[in-house]
């Protein structure tokens, strides 16, 4: 009677985890930089690169906008009560410029975008891993990465600073129109005080951040797609994955970014 | 198998679709000597986990020569495939194409060489979001050929494999057995000396393979290619052994002899219709490789399996659908 198999130890299982995890990180690490070298040297897909803008930044825009009126409106209607106490609601433009460009703005963007677009990428990309496609573009003599991987991160760079820019204004009107209805603001009072509470540190960061976002978005979407294992049931993980990923990536590299750029700029 | 497959058009046609093109005339970067193999696998292993699928595979494709790869699901044919085209590397052991060692060569590298090679996947692997016209052209708008070229060279792949209506149909259009001659046509349209075709015929009904082993017959015996087939069907092997396409009628011909008792009339017969020294592809009779076990169980031209006594091997033959 042959002897059963040895369970594992916890420790065993952990270390396997670990080491799994690990190696995860080294291969998106390793295929990032193959992804970026691909930007100095030719052929370069500025086609598919427009295509791919198109679609992280126009496709976007909707929930975007819509996302954004609703924050700004949302701002206004949580701070106007203790502003009014105080008797400062004048400090409400102030208020929602500085979250917004600052903070939400960048961060609630890339939020909406990981959930569209990371998914898209890992979605499509998966789907042409499981049908041997990605293997007939290697076949033909085509870099996969390249013609895959760089438009996404390119189009995605490019995209979510815009889109984040977007996002301010619409935020800016949408916290306007409730200030205006709600606490009888005037336009010039919110206006003004909303764009001269920023200074030149508050626009770096609201554009820096989208920056970096936007990066981690697309190549942790892309990496989630090309890596895909397991038929369809490992592209729906794998959407999934992106989307959760990148999604806490960005937040937590919100901290890491945020400290930095306070620091560089105050 | 006398099958009355409709001629190419014309003899005009035919013709256009042999001319030699600017791009021909490119060096085609085969670094191997005359009599040398094009295709060459010298004691390959390849494993996954817990299993070594491949243990020391190696056999040579001549040059001109059609191998067919036989076996079961899981013994390998896919596998090897993949190595000949480096889209894996092995565990151990050399694959030789066309003179390079696909298995120490870097991605880069690797890119450049498969463009000299063609492939023909078992679904197909159309690109989804592209038009047939697209799918075809791929390769040539990656070498950046003239649009003019590129429409007249995907007119005349698309007219080889006989789907010149599906221009502008996408994959979901089509069925199976169509997708697959897409395939075949993107993997002919630049005229590369070696083909490898992973399962052409899986998943089809008889007559759709046997259209598809026609097109195959035309690319040998047009475009004078050295090919490696995996099938797991033994008609696959038997129609390329025993079949040619004669370029003067256009139609699919016998050899001659069939069965046991042919064997002897069919070499005659291919060395007597490769006397005039244009036909050279039928002086290398197809042979044929049968997998088992992640070793070469048999290996010699395809009639000689039909001779054969081995009871696994007419196990095998007997399966064959």
């Amino acid at each position: 009677m042959p002897e059963a198999s040895a369970t594992p130890s916890l420790t065993a299982v952990f270390a396997d985890v670990a080491k799994r995890q690990v190696a995860a990180v080294q291969d998106y690490a390793l295929l990032s930089v193959q992804a970026l070298q691909c930007m100095f040297s030719p052929p370069y897909y500025w086609l598919d690169t427009l295509e791919q803008m198109d679609i992280v930044g126009v496709g976007s825009l909707p929930i975007i906008i819509l996302a954004g009126l609703s924050i700004g409106g949302v701002l206004v209607l949580q701070t106007a009560a203790q502003f009014q106490r105080f008797g400062e609601t004048a400090l409400t433009g102030d208020a929602v410029s500085l979250a917004l460009v600052r903070e939400l703005g960048p961060a609630v963007t890339a939020l909406l975008v990981s959930g569209r677009n990371a998914s898209g990428m890992a979605s499509e990309l998966g789907s042409m891993v499981v049908t041997e496609q990605v293997d007939a573009m290697r076949a033909l003599g085509t870099d996969p990465i390249r013609k895959l991987m760089m438009p996404r991160v390119i189009a995605t760079v490019l995209m979510v600073p815009l889109l984040t820019v977007v996002f301010d204004f619409v935020g800016l009107c949408g916290g306007f129109l409730v200030a205006y209805t709600t606490l009888r603001l005037g336009a010039v009072q919110f206006w003004t005080r909303a764009i001269n509470a920023l200074d030149i540190g508050d626009v770096v960061q609201g554009l820096t951040k989208p920056v970096v976002f936007g990066l981690i978005i697309a190549t942790v979407g892309c990496y989630c797609g090309l890596r895909v294992r397991g038929g369809t049931q490992g592209v729906g993980r794998a959407t999934t994955t992106a989307v959760v990923i990148s999604s806490v990536c960005a937040l937590v590299v919100d901290f890491f970014l945020s400290r930095l750029l306070l620091y560089l700029f105050q | 198998m006398t099958r009355d497959v409709p001629p190419l058009d014309s003899p005009r046609n035919v013709a256009n679709a042999l001319r030699p093109s600017p791009r021909d005339k490119r060096q085609r970067e085969i670094h191997t000597v005359p009599g040398e193999a094009l295709i060459s696998l010298h004691d390959v292993h390849v494993g996954f986990e817990d299993r070594e699928v491949l243990q020391g595979i190696s056999f040579d494709v001549a040059h001109g020569e059609t191998k067919v790869l036989l076996g079961e699901t899981g013994t390998g044919k896919t596998l090897i495939m993949k190595l000949a085209a480096g889209l894996i590397q092995p565990d151990s052991g050399r694959v030789l194409v066309m003179g390079h060692d696909v298995s120490e060569m870097p991605e880069r590298e690797l890119l450049n060489f498969r463009r000299s090679i063609g492939f023909v996947f078992q679904e197909g692997a159309l690109f989804d979001s592209m038009s047939v016209s697209d799918n075809v052209s791929f390769r040539l708008r990656e070498e950046e050929m003239d649009e003019t070229e590129i429409e007249e060279r995907v007119r005349e792949a698309l007219r080889f494999v006989e789907m010149e209506d599906a221009l502008e149909k996408f994959p979901a259009d089509l069925s199976g057995g169509m997708r697959r001659r897409v395939s075949i046509a993107r993997a002919l349209v630049d005229r590369p000396p070696v083909v490898l075709y992973d399962s052409p015929t899986a998943g089809l009904d008889p007559v759709t393979s046997q259209t598809i082993i026609t097109l195959i017959l035309r690319g040998r015996d047009l475009q004078d290619v050295t090919a490696l087939l995996a099938t797991h069907r033994v008609q696959d092997a038997f129609g390329l052994a025993n079949f040619r396409f004669d370029k003067a009628s256009g139609h699919v011909v016998a050899l001659g002899g069939n069965g046991e008792s042919g064997l002897a009339e069919s070499l005659a017969a291919r060395e007597k219709a490769a006397e005039g020294g244009k036909e050279r592809n039928l002086t290398q009779p197809t042979n044929v490789l049968v997998l088992r076990d992640g070793k070469i169980y048999f290996e010699a031209p395809a009639d000689e399996l039909l001779l054969t006594k081995d009871e696994y091997l007419k196990k095998f033959l007997a399966s064959a659908e």
